[in-house]
């Protein structure tokens, strides 16, 4: 709409209405392609989202008749016959929709709430004390940069980029020695002193004026005031950037559970999930619907700080 | 970033100003007490990643030039040798290795391209971003299932090849599963590095684009003369960003096909999942080892560009 008043509004000097009609032509033309481009990623990207949250609506009838093909413990667990379309069937509107996965999962069987809560007791302290951890050491980093502590930086950095192949095995060796294989601890410790959010919160700390620390220390405050009363106040939003980024992290972890853990109760609820997809499509459904809940409402809630989070990683030097 | 900070530092050396010196001399002594008072703010994260980190790693060397934990006698290379004749092992290099080198290009220059046309005048925007963005969000154990119905071998993908007339064609157990999982890790990655992207180009000074334009400077032009050069440095660390997410592929893939994948999805984490499961230490240390030389040797070169890169803007 605006590109009609702008059009017009051209055409009312006599000087050069041509040009600058030829460049609005260009102009709607790039539009056009660069949108089709645009919607279709866009398309795309929203695709496998959608398709798994209307899916989780539909009753476990429809679900084998359209999935059965492909899940083939389907059939044989309902008992009597079941329909089971020849061709496989992408849905995305159920014929009918039903809450009977839902109900399932959270009233008729609570093992799958448990891998849910075991997903929260392992996600939530991690990103809590690699906050507290990582503020503290970040605020080491940012208020003097001597050569013992640019090297460690330095190190902290080569560490963060390490793949899990290479720090799982010392992970594994520590753990085991201190005998916390199998527990929860095995997930939680190695979590807590990741050295991501050092990164990045050292990074934004170092932007912190010196000023500002100068007058604090002419008015005699001391290092633990001024870390708790200058840095922390001005570190909130990329405090909370950086806890939303380590939740998405753990949320989706995978390779430390295969790894850590051998007892599949304790196994959280991105690696189980994995496990049920045999036989129950419909309650696997349901519940990658519920464990998506929590990292989208957070990200709903704050996609800015998230943002701000990704763009303050964006570099290593600076 | 150090190399940046010791030139400055030289430069102030070759040619002080008289009144520097005695001033830096009396900083120092305050300096000093502050240092100190600062640094005991960083000992739980040191102690936490000396101990669960790099004093281990020390062991996982040491690990890798004995025979056993047992006898504990030193073999030199042997353990390495073994690993290089290992076939599940040169089997995972190489796949990681070949996913890399394609998955890696691709996802840069597509986050690149994405940002780049969010960057002009375009509407909706912000909603485009939090679409691009949504991947990265949502789990991708909760997608899984959508995955498996669409490279099924009766799955939709197929179906949609058939009306174009070409047969259907056994996704994940084929030497296709390798780009099904180009296409997750396209999928779940491009959101975040066009993020990264996107602030690099806000970062890019409007006016040097405005006199560039009053120039006569075409968009191309002043994308690949203005623009990549303030790029440069964002795309060396996207870069090291995507080659470490691209280890992290297995996650799709052990969702996907289990812990015994098809021979073209068999990643490095797969060998050392079996490993770990068979306790067998020199095998894990050694390719512990081999794995973190690799990367120490990728990240260097990285840094090593960032850094003349890097330059050309400061000048």
């Amino acid at each position: 709409m605006t590109e009609d008043i702008k059009l017009n509004s051209a055409a009312f000097p006599k000087a050069k209405p041509q040009k600058k009609k030829k460049i609005k032509l260009s102009r709607v033309l790039f539009l056009f392609f660069a949108l089709l481009v645009l919607v279709t990623f866009a398309a795309l990207f929203l695709f496998p989202t959608v398709f798994t949250v209307t899916n989780s609506f539909m009753s476990t009838t429809e679900i084998s008749a359209n999935y059965g093909k492909i899940f083939t413990g389907l059939g044989t667990s309902g008992g009597g016959r079941v329909f089971i379309a020849e061709k496989v069937n992408l849905q995305l509107i159920p014929d009918k929709v039903s809450f009977s996965q839902y109900a399932t999962v959270l009233f008729k069987s609570p093992e799958y709430l448990i891998k849910f809560w075991n997903s929260m007791i392992y996600v939530l302290p991690i990103v809590i004390f690699q906050l507290v951890v990582a503020a503290g050491a970040s605020y080491t980093f940012a208020r003097a940069n001597t050569k013992f502590r640019s090297i460690v930086f330095f190190a902290y950095i080569i560490l963060m980029l390490m793949p899990y192949q290479v720090t799982l095995v010392p992970n594994y060796l520590v753990i085991n020695k201190m005998n916390l294989l199998n527990t929860r601890w095995a997930i939680i410790l190695p979590g807590v002193f990741s050295p991501f959010s050092v990164f990045i919160l050292t990074k934004y700390m170092k932007r912190i004026p010196k000023s500002i620390i100068e007058a604090a220390e002419l008015d005699g405050a001391s290092e633990i005031r001024i870390f708790w009363s200058i840095f922390m106040p001005l570190c909130k939003s990329t405090l909370y950037s950086v806890a939303i980024l380590v939740f998405i992290d753990y949320w989706n972890m995978v390779e430390q559970p295969l790894i850590l853990l051998t007892d599949q109760e304790l196994y959280p609820l991105s690696v189980f999930l994995s496990k049920i997809n045999e036989g129950d499509t419909g309650i696997a459904l349901a519940i990658a619907v519920i464990y998506m809940v929590p990292p989208v409402l957070l990200f709903l809630y704050s996609e800015d700080y998230l943002i701000d989070g990704i763009a303050y990683s964006s570099s290593v030097t600076g | 970033m150090k190399k940046k900070k010791m030139i400055a530092a030289g430069g102030n050396e070759i040619s002080p100003t008289p009144a520097k010196p005695l001033k830096e001399k009396r900083l120092t002594k305050r300096e000093l007490i502050e240092r100190a008072l600062t640094l005991p703010f960083m000992l739980p994260s040191f102690l936490g990643v000396m101990l669960f980190f790099i004093l281990p790693f020390l062991v996982v060397i040491y690990y890798s030039v004995i025979d056993s934990t047992s006898t504990a006698n030193f073999v030199g290379l042997d353990n390495f040798i073994k690993l290089f004749n290992n076939s599940a092992f040169k089997l995972a290099l190489k796949n990681t290795g070949i996913f890399s080198l394609t998955a890696v290009p691709l996802v840069v220059i597509l986050s690149l391209a994405l940002a780049v046309l969010l960057d002009t005048n375009i509407p909706y925007k912000s909603t485009f971003r939090t679409i691009f963005l949504s991947p990265m969000i949502v789990p991708a154990a909760s997608v899984i299932l959508i995955w498996q119905v669409l490279f099924d071998y009766n799955g939709v993908i197929n179906d949609i090849t058939a009306l174009f007339g070409v047969s259907p064609v056994e996704w994940l157990k084929s030497d296709y599963g390798y780009m099904v999982v180009v296409l997750l890790f396209l999928w779940k990655n491009i959101g975040y590095n066009m993020i990264m992207f996107m602030s690099a180009l806000s970062a890019v000074p409007k006016g040097i684009i405005e006199v560039a334009m009053l120039d006569g400077c075409g968009a191309v032009r002043r994308f690949f003369m203005i623009k990549m050069r303030y790029l440069a440095s964002t795309i060396s660390f996207v870069t090291i960003m995507s080659l470490i997410n691209s280890f992290k592929v297995f996650r799709e893939v052990y969702l996907l096909t289990g812990n015994y994948p098809y021979d073209s999805m068999y990643t490095l984490q797969h060998f050392m999942n079996n490993t770990f499961s068979n306790f067998e230490y020199q095998k894990l240390s050694s390719a512990a080892v081999v794995l973190c030389l690799i990367m120490i040797v990728i990240i260097g070169i990285l840094l090593w560009v960032d850094n003349h890169l890097g330059k050309g803007i400061e000048e």
